[in-house]
């Protein structure tokens, strides 16, 4: 086989390299013009956000030695040299970590259970009415869009400075996104046990008990358990609003300079998420087997 | 109508054991769970602090600024309002560029396929958990602290909390890229490089493409919340007219978030669709 490759006539060739450069040259211009566009948006991006590089050369020396100094103790000496001065608030800090757990486990189950009740009318399938579906889908719309911390800046001044704002923030933020989530499951669920029951005289609401809740229960479950390791992330942060948590504690510590005791805070959220992080994931993958677990 | 023959319950009894007879563990495990997961919230709720009079007074307070809300009111600062957002939309599109940038060499390193040795591979997976693990707020603070207040530091700061999530996504991508094209270029003799840019990149690219268009999206959102914290963008304006309780000021910046929200949400839609073809939109 010492002469598998063929050549072809010249002729033949010069018009098949042709036909394939126009083919190729329309790419790259396609290609080129798109990378043009997308540079020019760059520029107009960096106008807009009064980007300046030169503060950042000037000051990137800051950042580093912002990580440096927030692993230093305030005798000079490294933070990991002495950990019982560099967490030297963990009662408090363990408390706070405590109460954020708390607030996005309950905000996580009320938003699960709002979701739960909406989505039956959210579904294309399951809807009662096609009015209704759209009022209900607009409204967990609504609730997905509006990041959770502009609920909880509303809600503070409604209910008052504290836990409760973080977790009915939470909650709202969670019922819309679940709720979109959960009737996506039951969109997709198998419609002949529903005609089954329908058949024999059942009602709307006996339709969905019987017919499409065992269904889909395991995958609500584990969409709410993947919302709870979101709402943890979301959590850390509320008490910068004044809505409870950990937060309260870190943006004391940020704006104050007391620098040990962010990377100390700093340590403890990352840890904690971790640990929720790969808690969750193992019970997603005993809870509903391993396909789950993604 | 033939009748029935009555089931015989002791001959299906001794068949099937396991159906009749459940462990106790199995039976109690499903009420003990649930009981569980109640009691918890029972003790949250009394733990933070709930009760049913500041529920209702907070609710009617919640009802009357709803009323005041109406209807939005951009007053005479539409102007203002209008450059924030264009702010917004550029931390969100110059954010996310620097972060793929700056992830794409990084998540290399983390890709099983590219660097077979765990040893190397292990650092650079916790370093991009950790920075995972803190929120884009964390380290729009911490930018302040060293560029000052501004959307710059908004930037900054998405770009390294992106940063971490690009690295993963971007390797995980690399990691289910096909072997066989990479196999190709070796055996016609290309380096370790040419393997990278004409095996794989070809590969991965509109993969990543879409998922810088995703993350372009979804920071909008986020850069929508970072000037709460001083960092610049419509977040500013929406945290200072909650706390002057101009209401119809902030219903009218909501609407504005919405509506910018949807038209990004249109526009990437359409450019995933023209890069990566229907079937990875969904």
């Amino acid at each position: 086989m010492a002469n598998a490759i063929s050549i072809l006539p010249d002729q033949q060739l010069a018009v098949l390299n042709d036909t394939y450069r126009k083919a190729v040259a329309r790419k790259r211009l396609k290609a080129s013009l798109a990378a043009v566009v997308f540079f020019a948006a760059l520029i107009i991006a960096a106008i807009g956000a009064e980007v300046n590089l030169r503060t950042l050369f000037t000051y990137f020396g800051n950042f580093v030695s912002y990580f440096d100094r927030i692993l230093t103790l305030e005798d000079g000496t490294r933070v990991w040299t002495n950990f019982g001065e560099w967490f030297w608030g963990w009662q408090k800090w363990l408390k706070m970590l405590g109460e954020t757990i708390l607030i996005s486990y309950v905000g996580t189950l009320i938003g699960a259970v709002l979701a739960f009740v909406l989505n039956f009318f959210a579904a294309q399938n399951t809807s009662p009415a096609p009015w209704l579906r759209f009022v209900i889908r607009r409204l967990l719309e609504f609730a997905r869009t509006v990041p959770g911390i502009v609920f909880a800046l509303i809600f503070v001044i409604a209910f008052g400075l504290g836990p409760m704002a973080g977790v009915l923030a939470i909650a709202v933020h969670s019922a819309g996104a679940l709720g979109k989530l959960f009737s996506e499951i039951v969109e997709n669920a198998d419609m002949k046990p529903l005609e089954g029951v329908r058949s024999t005289g059942a009602s709307w609401l006996s339709c969905m008990r019987f017919a499409v809740l065992p269904q889909v229960t395991a995958g609500y479950a584990s969409y709410a358990l993947l919302r709870f390791e979101i709402n943890v992330r979301e959590a850390s942060v509320m008490g910068f609003v004044g809505a409870g948590g950990i937060g309260q504690e870190l943006v004391v510590a940020i704006r104050k300079f007391y620098y040990s005791d962010v990377s100390a805070i700093l340590v403890t959220i990352i840890v904690t998420v971790f640990a929720i992080d790969i808690t969750t994931g193992w019970l997603r993958g005993k809870l509903f087997g391993k396909e789950a677990r993604a | 109508m033939s009748q029935l023959p009555k089931p015989d319950t002791d001959a299906l009894r001794s068949k099937y054991p396991d159906v009749f007879d459940r462990p106790a563990s199995a039976r109690l495990a499903m009420p003990a769970m649930i009981l569980a997961v109640f009691a918890i919230f029972v003790f949250g709720l009394v733990d933070l602090g709930f009760s049913p009079a500041k529920l209702m007074s907070g609710l009617s307070q919640l009802g009357w600024i709803t009323v005041m809300m109406i209807p939005p009111d951009p007053g005479s600062s539409l102007p203002a309002y209008l450059a924030a957002l264009g702010e917004t939309l550029s931390i969100a599109v110059l954010g996310t560029t620097i972060a793929a940038i700056l992830a794409l060499p990084v998540s290399l390193l983390a890709a099983r396929n590219i660097i077979p040795s765990q040893l190397l591979r292990f650092p650079v997976r916790r370093f991009l958990d950790s920075i995972r693990g803190v929120d884009t707020l964390i380290w729009a603070l911490v930018w302040i602290n060293v560029v000052g207040l501004g959307p710059f530091a908004g930037v900054l700061a998405i770009a390294v909390a992106d940063f971490g999530a690009f690295g993963k996504l971007f390797s995980e991508a690399i990691e289910a890229a096909d072997g066989k094209q990479v196999e190709g270029i070796r055996a016609s003799g290309g380096n370790a490089l040419h393997e990278i840019r004409f095996g794989l990149m070809p590969q991965v690219l509109p993969v990543i493409a879409g998922q810088v268009l995703y993350f372009i999206e979804s920071n909008t959102r986020s850069a929508t919340i970072i000037g709460i914290v001083g960092a610049g963008g419509i977040g500013l304006q929406l945290a200072e007219q909650i706390r002057v309780l101009e209401w119809q000021k902030v219903s009218f910046l909501i609407l504005m978030i919405l509506v910018a929200v949807a038209a990004i949400d249109w526009i990437s839609g359409k450019l995933r669709f023209a890069i990566i073809g229907q079937r990875a939109v969904a």
